[in-house]
């Protein structure tokens, strides 16, 4: 605590997102926040070691903070006068003089954060953009961190940035938590955003670069901020749920060669334990509640294959019935081949491929890997050697992966001269 | 006859820190003014900071950015006041013309030069 260099930065990292959350929904625009934030750690840096640690640190830089905001917007309105802007900015909450008064501890955030998150997941805003903007002012990862997370060239997220900025301001996105008949579809794009993290983590870490950010465990950060904030959401405490019971594999997802190992595959006792226990915790306390939904039906199925000591102990029925409840809440073509898996499993073969039979007919999924190495191996298990080396050739032109792709074609060849 | 004057321009055609121009807005807008024509103008913000809103079976669609396609025509325009961006993709949503057209919304700048010739 004594080194002041060492607070600044810690206060950086605890306070940063909530001070810009405050001043964003006070001045009504995320690129003035973010500039008077920058001034006060600035002002922070300079001034606590010369002077001292403030007691209250996130108090003293919110307090600076909303001053240098303030002092902005009189510099810029003394040349273009507007005094009804001026009154508009400084004025309604605060009234004459508040700009001197200190912040008190334990005040900044909380509602302030979860209109943030609002405004950055708004759907008036391009899904990539929502993402970005999330990860930048929510998470507070910085746009370099965030550009080699997603591939991009620094200038071209910075630039997404400013622009996503500027539209929040000038259309009229508001930092503000949606009124009731809305939240429900604002809140589907706040979970579709986290899950889109989520996933994009769970994928870039399969491909060959090297990655310094872990956007899953942003992704839980997120997810845990919002179910702390909006606790009696069951399908925020699903998605949570979820992303846990996935991440709790990740370190079984690869061998020793940096190969992918599918679920049958993996070596169980790696799986992280203390992640099962709380995502199934978090998930049991929402499925009391009785309000099912999607995000908590992947969750439970996630929970069941965590819950399996082996693959052979896995309870197929019970999946395959999850899915069939996922399928009456999310119907797509996706959801029926994991579902003809599931059946496959539980059932047999047979009943698994006549689940796939309409999906193949309708010819949505021809390109989609996962859909031709289901009906390879539902073939191959019901002894039609020659049609599951087929698929199993359909499933490797498919696939992008490498990797994917040698697995797949050892499939082929192992049916193939089997037969 | 009533008419809607529509102005269209390349991005980055106008500057808005121009005093020539900015003179030439307000001396066009006296002059519209001048004459008893005048209905109603406003200058909205730039299109990248519309909205595109279309309703297509029930299911409530938003694009980020203005509304592009060439085949549809701009038939009209509502000025509305409320609140934010919230109310005004519902009042968008609720068009009659949501359903098979598109409605793009944006914001209407305030406090220009021009607008102060009406005193607004």
């Amino acid at each position: 605590v004594s080194d002041p260099a060492e607070v600044v930065e810690r206060a950086y990292r605890d306070e940063w997102s909530a001070v810009v959350a405050t001043l964003a929904r006070r001045l009504g625009d995320l690129q003035a926040a973010e500039d008077a934030a920058a001034e006060a750690f600035a002002s922070a840096a300079r001034l606590w070691g010369r002077n001292g640690v403030p007691p209250n640190p996130g108090g003293w830089l919110m307090t600076t903070a909303w001053r240098k905001a303030i002092d902005q917007i009189r510099r810029e309105h003394a040349v273009a006068a507007d005094p009804e802007r001026l009154a508009e900015s400084v004025g309604s909450a605060w009234g004459a003089g508040s700009a001197d008064s200190a912040w008190p501890a334990g005040t900044i955030g909380g509602d302030d954060r979860l209109g943030l998150v609002f405004a950055c997941c708004h759907p008036a805003l391009a899904l990539e953009v929502r993402v970005a903007l999330t990860l930048r002012y929510v998470a507070g990862l910085s746009t370099r961190q965030i550009a080699a997370a997603f591939v991009l060239p620094e200038a071209t997220l910075a630039q997404r940035l400013v622009r996503a900025k500027r539209k929040i301001r000038d259309a009229g996105i508001r930092f503000a938590v949606p009124a009731a008949d809305a939240i429900q579809v604002r809140l589907d794009s706040v979970r579709t955003v986290i899950y889109l993290i989520f996933n994009e983590g769970y994928t870039s870490s399969d491909g060959d670069e090297l990655i310094d950010t872990d956007l899953c465990d942003e992704a839980i950060w997120l997810g845990r901020l919002l179910h702390r904030l909006l606790p009696d959401d069951t399908e925020t405490a699903g998605l949570l749920a979820l992303m846990l019971l996935h991440h709790s594999r990740a370190s079984a997802r690869r061998d020793r060669d940096e190969q992918i190992v599918l679920l049958a595959d993996q070596d169980r006792s790696r799986w992280d334990k203390a992640l099962i226990a709380e995502g199934t915790r978090i998930l049991d306390v929402a499925v009391a509640e009785r309000r099912p939904g999607p995000y908590q039906i992947e969750a439970a199925i996630a929970a069941m294959h965590a819950a399996a000591y082996t693959f052979e102990a896995t309870d197929w029925p019970q999946i395959a019935a999850l899915y069939g409840s996922l399928a009456r809440f999310k119907p797509s073509p996706v959801v029926e081949v994991n579902r003809a898996v599931a059946v496959g499993m539980a059932d047999g073969p047979p009943a698994g491929l006549a689940i796939l039979e309409p999906v193949l007919a309708s010819g949505e999924l021809a390109s989609y890997a996962p859909l031709h190495a289901a009906h390879a191996d539902l073939l191959e298990r019901a002894g039609r050697r020659g049609e599951a080396a087929a698929a199993w050739a359909r499933a490797e032109r498919a696939t992008g992966n490498e990797q994917l792709r040698r697995a797949l074609r050892s499939r082929r060849d192992a049916v193939s001269s089997a037969e | 006859m009533k008419y809607a004057l529509l102005i269209y321009a390349a991005p980055g055609t106008y500057k808005l820190s121009d005093p020539e121009l900015t003179e030439a807005w307000v001396t066009y807008t006296k002059a519209v003014v001048d004459a008893g024509i005048f209905l109603g103008a406003e200058q909205l913000a730039d299109t990248d900071t519309a909205t595109s809103v279309r309703v297509r079976s029930g299911e409530l669609l938003l694009t980020d950015g203005p509304f592009m396609e060439t085949k549809e025509h701009l038939l009209g325009l509502f000025l509305i006041d409320v609140p934010d961006l919230d109310a005004a993709l519902d009042w968008a949503a609720r068009m009659p013309n949501a359903a098979h057209g598109t409605t793009e919304v944006r914001a209407v700048r305030s406090g220009r030069p021009w607008q102060a010739v009406l005193g607004t």
